[in-house]
């Protein structure tokens, strides 16, 4: 069947399967492969995207209910003149990926985040998070990149 | 003031801007044209005799291009094993077979029995449905200690045991350390499980086979740490494909701690299958694949005892670990139990007899292999724990126990009784460090406060060393290493002036392309901007051997600055002609040539523009251009050292236990970016925690594996972790490479499991409840089976 939605603002539209996931359909139809796959069971967030403002993980719906809506994913949270947007520049800033297999999704859920909840404190970010896995920063670092992003003072935690 | 250049810059990394915009590129990014998919029909059961693989049906259903068996395999060579150790009776281990695809036997659930290639993956997935099998299913063998029993089910048949090797070292030291053991004023016992984990990068596994029917040669796309590594094992051992026929590329790897570091037939099938099929092959791995076919780490049953004076000083330390090695022997798997476990027993102390025998035992699981640490977190681990039991038993405190038994730091080079010989260190420095990061003075308020609501407070501290910058290539080949250990780098430096930097290290998360130029601006004086890492690619880099073992800076780190060391011997030559100087006269500053003592200079561009211009040039002493290899091989181990602080809430009615604080003070030697060191060390604590507090892989009788999804086995996730405090401050650099560094990328994993269980035992035992050890995972559920069992 044929699908069409707006990705990163442009109309974008292909053939699926019924079985294609929307994690997919970005990926192998579109090319957008900065949306990741990590997991088969929906737990670890690499292929969140925002589906009409709302994070979702892309690996939980198909392509066909997305049929019609708006998507955004990381490859559409620059700055429209290409430059880092305050969140992805706070987790450069801040140290807070390593692999970069995860931050895709980390970066997607903070927005949807700091869009609810533009202060949130230490324990809110670890618990929003808590969908996302990070195999390498112990999150220590995404933690304080989230804090800063929402433009706390992050100096008083842990130096480096 | 902070350094904002150079050596010691905590530099951003210039990696990020493609990470954080979706531009990377991963494997499983790559695709090819034509390109089809293989699926791996994979067993369900743990132990069986294939009777029967009819792929009839299966390879008329739709879209099937060929379904490949072990039948297909039968020509091929085996998956190899790069080292080989000697038992204690100076036998080789025993090394059984490990086809590509199954050959008559499965022999773990996940092991490979038919990979069907179709145009799509659900082409593939579909037709892997129609394979008939017939598996007459046998007795799993998944105990270690039932394993060597006479009696028990054979992994292998032909070799007639399940036991690997029984290794003794140092075996003459038997004796002695038993003598020791029988004398001593205190003998403190431990038996405990360091558990089976797995490794788990966010991205799975993934390779892609390409094949020129023009010109014969071979591409294999793959999330490695190593290509090169891959390249020899697979083109040499299993398709006999020589290294200028075979390309491998890593390219961005999303994360590997010691799992990307193996040859998998996977990488041998689709390198095979895109020359059979004359298509290039892809395979994505599940996570549910990667759980049941990534090799494992850890899983080891040991029993140690430390015996001391009636001073308290470390006279002896006698182990006996049953070590796992799953169904086939993984490509560094023998190494991890032995000479990267045995060899670090001494620690951070100075117990003169040491005595280590290890069991590895065939198992139906997936095989067993290095994760972060690799055999130190196991040795740490051990040390730790049994100290701090002895502490207990003794009525001393844990640190001061330490302190007295520690090398000094006159004592350097301090040569151990288990063979290694540490170049420097000072171990009372990092536990000063510790003690002021971790606040311990402020411990007993916050241990009021915990008990005011109701929870023990509990405080684990240890100590660990490791051996690192992997590894000098004599003493491995002695140990039994089928490849040498050294690393290479080639500096091309282009007319305008640009840096091309080759390396056989591969960065898959540690920041090499930051951190590399900085050694470089250090020593030319030039902006990083200037210099860029070529890594991951073995047409682009000729020769290499890979990161792992936290070798990366002190080994393929100094291979780039000795032939760094030659372009600048070279470019002094040219910028002593062009200002007709000696070339003895020139010193490199600020990225200028100048010639001592004279207002005279050229700039670094003027220089590289002469070597690939060479109008005014000394032809007749050296040839143009700017360009040096070096390949580096330490002499020696590196030794990062290091003292943690855990502190632990303990609920005792649940038995839940939450992380209140962390802290490490390391001593990496030199630091180069220490804002990527402290990184490295955060997910080192997270992985350790998470080992001591949730993960685990676990088998039923069966050998089913009962975590295979992250539904079941347990992630550390941000709520399971606090702010960690870190410091490495604490610098005594390493003596033998020209950097001084020794390696951060495993501390975290290796030094904080043992501060976890010390503080929980802590927070159990100062709270009036007895208890001697738990083993990891120290899930809520076993500590609260503990206190039930020690109330009763």
């Amino acid at each position: 069947m044929k699908v069409t939605m707006t990705v990163n603002g442009a109309s974008r539209s292909g053939e699926v399967e019924g079985r294609t996931l929307l994690v997919n359909f970005l990926r192998d139809t579109l090319h957008l492969t900065g949306t990741h796959v990590g997991c088969d069971t929906s737990q670890c967030g690499a292929c969140v995207v925002h589906v009409n403002g709302q994070a979702v993980k892309s690996c939980t719906m198909l392509a066909a209910e997305a049929d019609g809506a708006e998507i955004k994913t990381v490859e559409g949270m620059a700055n429209g003149d290409g430059s880092l947007s305050t969140i992805q520049q706070a987790f450069q800033d801040h140290h807070g990926l390593q692999c970069g297999f995860c931050t895709p999704g980390m970066v997607m859920s903070t927005a949807a985040l700091l869009k609810e909840n533009p202060k949130p404190t230490e324990a809110e970010v670890r618990h929003y998070l808590e969908g996302n896995i990070c195999r390498c920063t112990g999150y220590h670092n995404i933690v304080k990149a989230v804090m800063a992003a929402s433009g706390q003072d992050v100096s008083t935690i842990a130096a480096e | 003031m902070p350094k904002d250049h150079g050596i010691g810059a905590s530099i951003k990394r210039r990696e990020d801007v493609r990470f954080l915009t979706g531009a990377g590129n991963y494997t499983d990014d790559i695709n090819i044209r034509c390109q089809a998919y293989v699926y791996f029909l994979r067993s369900d059961v743990a132990h069986g005799k294939l009777n029967k693989v009819d792929t009839s049906a299966a390879s008329k259903m739709p879209g099937v291009v060929r379904i490949f068996t072990g039948a297909d395999f039968a020509a091929v060579g085996g998956i190899p094993c790069g080292w080989q150790v000697t038992d204690r009776h100076g036998e080789p281990m025993k090394e059984p077979a490990h086809p590509v695809l199954a050959q008559g036997k499965v022999r773990h659930v996940g092991d490979p029995i038919a990979a069907v290639v179709a145009d799509t993956l659900e082409q593939a997935r579909d037709a892997a449905e129609a394979i008939e099998l017939d598996i007459q299913e046998l007795p799993a063998v998944v105990n270690m200690k039932a394993a060597v029993q006479s009696g028990s089910a054979l992994v292998h048949d032909d070799i007639g045991t399940n036991l690997c090797y029984d290794w003794g070292f140092v075996e003459e030291n038997k004796a002695a350390v038993d003598e020791a053991i029988k004398n001593a004023a205190h003998v403190t016992t431990l038996e405990l499980v360091n558990n089976r984990l797995v490794a788990n990068p966010m991205e799975p596994r993934v390779c892609v086979g390409d094949y020129s029917r023009a010109t014969d040669d071979h591409t294999l796309y793959t999330t490695s740490q190593n290509p090169h590594v891959i390249r020899l094992l697979m083109g040499a051992f299993v398709l006999g494909i020589p290294e200028h026929k075979l390309r491998v590329v890593a390219p961005d790897v999303g994360g590997g701690f010691g799992t990307k570091i193996f040859h998998y037939a996977e990488e041998a099938f689709c390198t095979f299958a895109a020359k059979a099929c004359n298509r290039p092959v892809k395979w994505t791995a599940s996570r549910s694949e990667a759980f049941m076919s990534d090799a494992h780490g850890r899983d080891h049953v040991t029993k140690i005892e430390l015996a001391l004076d009636k001073d308290n000083n470390f006279t002896a330390i006698r182990t006996e670990t049953y070590a796992n090695m799953g169904a086939y022997l993984s490509t560094f798997a023998p190494s991890v139990p032995t000479w990267l476990h045995g060899t670090l027993m001494a620690g951070n102390y100075r117990t003169p007899l040491i005595y280590v025998n290890v069991k590895a035992v065939f198992t139906n699981t997936v095989p067993v292999d290095a994760y972060r640490g690799a055999g130190r977190p196991e040795a740490t681990y051990q040390i730790e724990r049994v100290v701090d039991k002895a502490a207990r038993e003794l009525g001393v405190d844990p640190i001061a126990l330490r302190r007295q038994n520690f090398i000094k730091p006159d004592q350097y080079p301090y040569q151990t009784p288990v063979a290694v010989a540490y170049d420097t260190g000072n171990y009372d420095a990092t536990m000063d460090k510790l003690i002021e990061i971790a606040d311990l003075a402020g411990f007993e308020k916050r241990k009021k406060a915990s008990a005011a609501k109701g929870l023990l407070r509990g405080l684990g501290v240890n100590c660990y060393i490791e051996a690192c910058g992997i590894a000098p290539s004599n003493l491995v080949g002695q140990l039994g290493a089928r490849a040498g250990l050294y690393e290479s780098a080639t500096v091309r430096v282009n007319a305008t002036g640009g840096i091309v930097v080759m390396t056989g290290s591969h960065s898959h998360g540690q920041g090499h392309e930051t951190a590399f130029p900085q050694v470089i601006s250090e020593m030319l004086g030039i902006d990083e901007s200037m210099i860029e890492i070529v890594h991951g690619d073995t047409s682009k880099v000729p020769m290499g051997m890979g990161t792992y073992g936290s070798r990366s800076l002190a080994v393929g780190g100094s291979a780039m600055v000795r032939a760094t060391e030659k372009i600048l011997r070279k470019a002094k030559k040219i910028a002593a002609h062009l200002m007709e100087a000696s070339d003895g006269d020139i010193e490199v500053k600020d990225g200028r040539f100048h010639v001592a003592g004279t207002d005279k200079s050229v700039a670094w561009g003027d220089v590289t523009l002469a070597a690939y211009v060479p109008h005014n040039y000394p032809l007749e002493d050296i040839e143009p251009g700017l360009e040096e290899t070096a390949f580096y091989d330490p002499s020696n181990f590196t030794y990062p050292a290091g003292a943690y602080a855990c502190e632990v809430e303990l609920d005792p009615e649940t038995g839940r236990v939450t992380i209140e604080r962390f802290a490490a003070a390391d001593d990496f030697g030199n630091v180069v970016n220490p804002m990527i060191v402290a990184g490295q060390v955060h997910g080192g604590i997270a992985q350790g925690v998470g080992q001591a507090l949730m993960e685990g892989a676990v088998y039923d009788d069966n050998g089913q594996l009962l975590t295979g999804s992250y539904m079941d086995y347990a992630m550390p996730r941000a709520t399971d972790v606090p702010f960690y405090q870190v410091d490495h401050s604490c610098v005594t650099p390493c003596t033998h490479n020209p950097l001084g560094v020794k390696g951060c990328g495993e501390a975290g994993a290796i030094g904080s499991p043992p501060a976890v269980v010390n503080a929980v035992l802590d927070a159990l035992n100062s709270g009036g409840i007895k208890i001697d050890h738990i083993d990891m995972p120290v899930s809520p559920s076993r500590v609260w089976a503990a206190i039930q069992k020690a109330k009763a």
